[in-house]
C-alpha cells in the first residue's frame, strides 16, 4: 500500500509544515516508509508552495508521483494547477473557505473544510493547517491519529503554550475528515 | 539506532561530523544550501570549523589547506559551483589531499535552474578538473545511502589520498526520509585520524628535507611527475565498482540509471513485475569507476532491450552503459533535464515499448 | 677566521641560486628565515607559495611548505590555520597572484582578519611568464602585453594594495618596505618580524609588502633597475606604516 499527496497553498499557509508533520509521524509509525519533497522555488516568501508526501508500506520508489492519490488545495491557484494530476477515484481535500467549490471533475472524491474560517474561530488563523492535516488523517485513515498528535506534541515541545489551540485544531479536523470517510 | 526523519543535505552534514569532519568551507547555492547551513551550527558544537567562503574557489582551497593538516575536510555546492571546484579538486589530486566534496546536481548548462538534474555525469564520473586524474565518485539513491556514502567517503580518501565526490541531485538533496545515522566517531579516533596523518600534513616539522612536509601539486621535474601520475594510475586500478543488481537473470527489459533516475526506475520494475512482464534494474552505485562488469550478468538471449534512464539530455552515463552492453542488446533512453523530475509514467512507457518487441 | 655571515638553517644549504641578477627575492626569503630563527618557530612555520617565481621559494627553503592555486594563497591559508591555529603560516606572493588574480581572496581573508602573515613582494610585472602587465604597473611602464606601456585608458592604473586593505576594519598592520638599500632591508626585517610576532599572539591579519625590482623583465641591469626602483616604484609606492593597531588588539 502506497499513498501518493500532494499539498499545495499560498506561502504562509504552513502546506510545507503540514508535509512535514505527516512525515515525521509516518516516520515515528516504525512500520512505515515515507517520503517529503518539497518544492523549492526562487521566492522565498509570498509564492505558491507545495510538497509531495509519499507514505508506503515498502520502500518508496518514486518521491514525486505522476498520479496523486491525494490533493490538498488550500487555494484556488493550487486546485487551478493540481487538479488534474489527482488520479480517478482520488480524494481533494478542499478548502472551502476560499476555494471556489464548483468542482468540473466528477470521478474524485471532495472533502470541503472551511479550515480558514474554523482556524479564525478558534482564533489564530495559523493553525489551519493543523485543522486541514486533521481532515486528511481522519479521512484518508493513513496514519492513527494518536501517533499524529504525539508528533505535534513532540513538535511543540518548545512551546508547551501552543498545545491546547492545536489540539482543538487537530480535533475538528479529525472529525470533519472522519465524517466524509466512505 | 533509532530512525530520524532527515532531510538529505542535512543527512550527509551529520554523517560528515560522525566520520570525523572537523572542517567545512563552503558558498551559498541552492539546492545545498542546507548543508552549509546544518554544519554552521553543528559544527562549534564538536570543535569544528566552519567558514563560509567569499567564492567556490575560495572554498574549495580553504578545504585544499585544511585537508593538508590532516584534518577530515568537506565542502559542498551544486553544478555551476563545483565547476568552479575544478582547479582546486585538480590539485588536490595532484598533491595527493585527501579531501571529500559533494554536488547536489541541478539543472543545466550554465546557472540552468535551481531544480534536480543530473547533468554533471560526465564532469563528475571522467573529468572534474584538468590532468586526467580519478576520483571515486559515489551516487546515492536514497537519503540513507548518501548518510553512508558521505561517512564511507572520508575513508575512502584517507586510504587513497585522493579527493572523493559525492554525486547527489535536488532531489536527494532536498526529500526527507527516515534514515539511521552512522555512529559517531569519539574525540579520540578523530584525534588518531590526525595523528596519523603528522608525517606528511602540513603544519611544521623538523628542518631538512627528510623531515619537512612539501605539498607539490605539480612539478618542475618533469621525470618526477611522470612517477607520480603511475603511482597514481596504480592506486586507480586497486578500486572495485559497485552496482545493485535487481531482478535482472530472467528480465527482458534491463532498465539502467544511478541515483534518483534508478530509484524511480526501481518503482517502475516492481511495477512491471506486479503485472507479471520481466524487468530488471542495473544501477551503478560508484559511477566512477564504473560497473562496466553489471551488464554481464543480463541474459542477452532473452533480453529484449536496454533503457537508459537519466535526467540528462543528451544522455550522458549511455556512453559507460554502451562499453558494458557491447553491442549485444539494443539500447533505447528515458530522459528529461533542465531540471525536470524523471517521470514513472514515462519510463513505464518506454519500458513497455520495449517489451512489445 | 671567525664567519660573520652565512645562510640561515632554513634554506638549503647546497643549493645555489637560480634567480635573476638583481632580483631581490632571495633577501626576502633568507629575512623571513633570519626571522623564523629569531622567533623559534622554524619546526612549527608553513609557508604557502603563491605561483609564478614566488612558486620557486620551495626550492630553496628547508621547511613545510605547500603550493597555493594561482592567487588562492590566503584561502588555503585560512583553511591551514584554521584547521591547525598552532602552525605558523605565512603566504608568499607576487603582485599577480595577490592584487590580481587573487584580489577576492586577499581582500577577504584580510576582512575576516584571518590570523595568518602575508608577504606580499611587489615589482610591478610578471616575472616568470614573461614580462606581462601587472596589477602594479607603473603608467607608461612597457610589458609583453602593454608594448606601448601602461596606458591608463586602457589599463587604469596601478594598484596600491596596502591603502586598499587600509580601508577595512580588521587587518592589524600593514606595512609598505624596500630590500633596495642596506637600511630599507633593515627596516624590512623588522617589519617581518612584527608581522610574524602579531600572529603567534593570536592579533590577526598583517601584510608585508616588499617593493622589488625585476632587472629582467624591466629591461635593465640590476643598478639601473635599483635606480628605476627609487625614482619610480617608489614615489607610485610611497614605504611606511598604513596600519598599525598592534597595541590595542
Amino acid at each position: 500500500m502506497e499513498t501518493n499527496l500532494l499539498a499545495a497553498g499560498f506561502g504562509g499557509q504552513g502546506v510545507m509544515t503540514l508535509g512535514k508533520f505527516l512525515a515525521s509521524a509516518a516516520c515515528d509509525a516504525a512500520e512505515k516508509h515515507v517520503t517529503f519533497f518539497p518544492s523549492y522555488g526562487a521566492e522565498q516568501r509570498g509564492g505558491t508552495a507545495n510538497c509531495y508526501v509519499v507514505i508506503s508500506d515498502k520502500e518508496v520508489g518514486a518521491p514525486i508521483g505522476d498520479e496523486m492519490d491525494d490533493l490538498i488545495a488550500m487555494n484556488q491557484p493550487s486546485l487551478d494547477r493540481f487538479l488534474d494530476r489527482l488520479k480517478p477515484g482520488g480524494t481533494l481535500y478542499l478548502n472551502s473557505s476560499i476555494v471556489g467549490e464548483d468542482i468540473a471533475r466528477k470521478d474524485i472524491q471532495i472533502v470541503k473544510a472551511p479550515v480558514t474560517d474554523l482556524a479564525l474561530k478558534l482564533g489564530s488563523a495559523k493553525v489551519l493547517n493543523i485543522i486541514m492535516l486533521g481532515v486528511y488523517i481522519g479521512c484518508s485513515g493513513v496514519l492513527d491519529p494518536q501517533v499524529v498528535w504525539s508528533t505535534i506534541e513532540h513538535k511543540f515541545a518548545s512551546k508547551p503554550k501552543l498545545l491546547p489551540l492545536n489540539r482543538k485544531a487537530f480535533e475538528e479536523g479529525l472529525e470533519i475528515g472522519r465524517k466524509n470517510r466512505t | 539506532m533509532a530512525r530520524v526523519l532527515m532531510k538529505g543535505c542535512e543527512a550527509i552534514a551529520e554523517a560528515a561530523v560522525r566520520a570525523g569532519c572537523r572542517f567545512f568551507a563552503g558558498y551559498p547555492i541552492t539546492p545545498q544550501n542546507e548543508i552549509p547551513e546544518y554544519l554552521s551550527r553543528r559544527l562549534p558544537e564538536v570543535g569544528g570549523i566552519f567558514v563560509q567562503g567569499e567564492s567556490e574557489i575560495a572554498s574549495i582551497n580553504m578545504v585544499y589547506g585544511a585537508g593538508q593538516t590532516g584534518t577530515r575536510s568537506l565542502t559542498s555546492s551544486s553544478s555551476t559551483g563545483v565547476s568552479l571546484y575544478s582547479e582546486g579538486v585538480s590539485f588536490c589530486a595532484s598533491a595527493r589531499i585527501p579531501i571529500v566534496y559533494v554536488n547536489v546536481a541541478r539543472g543545466g548548462p550554465g546557472i540552468g535552474a535551481i531544480q534536480p538534474s543530473q547533468q554533471d555525469y560526465l564532469q563528475a564520473a571522467k573529468a572534474s578538473g584538468n590532468g586526467g586524474f580519478q576520483m571515486l565518485v559515489f551516487a546515492p539513491s536514497t537519503v540513507q545511502e548518501a548518510a553512508d556514502m558521505t561517512y564511507r567517503a572520508f575513508d575512502c580518501a584517507d586510504r587513497d589520498r585522493n579527493p572523493v565526490l559525492i554525486l547527489a541531485d535536488g532531489v536527494i538533496g532536498t526529500i526527507m526520509e527516515p534514515v539511521e545515522l552512522p555512529p559517531m566517531k569519539s574525540e579520540e579516533e578523530v584525534a588518531a585520524n590526525k595523528k596519523s596523518k603528522r608525517s606528511w600534513a602540513c603544519v611544521g616539522h623538523k628542518l631538512g628535507r627528510e623531515h619537512r612536509s612539501w605539498i607539490e601539486p605539480g612539478s618542475f621535474d618533469t621525470t618526477n611527475l611522470q612517477q607520480r601520475n603511475e603511482e597514481a594510475a596504480k592506486m586507480y586500478e586497486t578500486w572495485t565498482p559497485e552496482w545493485e543488481a535487481y531482478q535482472v537473470d530472467d528480465a527482458e527489459v534491463v532498465l539502467t540509471g544511478y541515483g534518483i533516475s534508478a530509484r524511480i526506475a526501481k518503482a517502475v520494475v516492481d511495477e512491471l513485475r506486479l503485472e507479471g512482464k520481466k524487468a530488471g534494474l542495473i544501477r551503478p552505485i560508484t559511477v566512477n569507476p564504473f560497473p562496466y562488469e553489471a551488464y554481464e550478468h543480463i541474459d542477452y538471449s532473452c533480453c529484449k532491450g536496454i533503457l537508459d534512464v537519466e535526467m540528462a539530455i543528451p544522455a550522458l552515463m549511455i556512453h559507460d552503459v554502451k562499453a558494458g552492453v557491447k553491442e549485444r542488446a539494443s539500447i533505447d533512453t528515458c530522459l528529461c533535464s533542465g531540471g525536470n523530475i524523471m517521470r514513472k509514467k514515462a519510463v513505464m512507457d518506454a519500458a513497455g515499448k520495449i517489451l512489445e518487441r | 677566521m671567525e664567519r660573520i655571515y652565512a645562510r640561515t638553517e632554513t634554506l638549503q644549504q647546497d643549493k645555489v641560486s637560480g634567480f635573476c641578477p638583481g632580483c631581490m627575492h632571495g633577501t626576502v626569503i633568507k629575512l623571513i628565515g633570519e626571522v623564523m630563527e629569531e622567533l623559534e618557530i622554524v619546526d612549527k612555520t608553513v609557508s604557502v607559495e603563491g605561483v609564478g617565481c614566488c612558486g620557486l621559494l620551495m626550492d630553496y627553503t628547508d621547511y613545510d611548505t605547500t603550493t597555493a592555486p594561482h592567487g588562492r594563497a590566503c584561502a588555503v591559508a585560512t583553511g591551514l590555520k584554521r584547521a591547525n591555529p598552532e602552525t605558523i603560516v605565512y603566504t608568499y606572493q607576487g603582485d599577480g597572484d595577490l592584487a590580481a588574480i587573487g584580489l577576492g581572496e586577499t581582500m577577504s581573508a584580510a576582512n575576516r582578519g584571518e590570523n595568518f602573515t602575508v608577504i606580499f613582494v611587489n615589482n610591478g610585472i610578471y616575472g616568470m611568464t614573461g614580462g606581462q602587465l601587472a596589477p602594479t604597473t607603473l603608467v607608461g611602464m612597457k610589458a609583453a602585453t602593454a608594448p606601448k606601456g601602461r596606458d591608463p585608458k586602457e589599463h587604469g592604473y596601478p594598484m596600491h594594495m596596502c591603502e586598499i586593505l587600509g580601508q577595512l576594519k580588521a587587518p592589524v598592520y600593514l606595512e609598505r618596505c624596500s630590500c633596495n638599500t642596506p637600511q630599507n632591508v633593515i627596516k624590512t626585517k623588522k617589519a617581518i618580524k612584527k608581522a610574524f610576532r602579531n600572529q603567534i599572539d593570536g592579533k590577526g591579519f598583517s601584510m608585508v609588502e616588499i617593493v622589488t625590482s625585476c632587472p629582467t623583465n624591466w629591461g635593465m641591469d640590476p643598478l639601473g633597475a635599483l635606480d628605476f626602483l627609487e625614482e619610480k616604484m617608489l614615489v607610485e609606492f610611497p614605504l611606511g606604516v598604513y596600519r598599525d593597531r598592534t597595541k590595542e588588539v
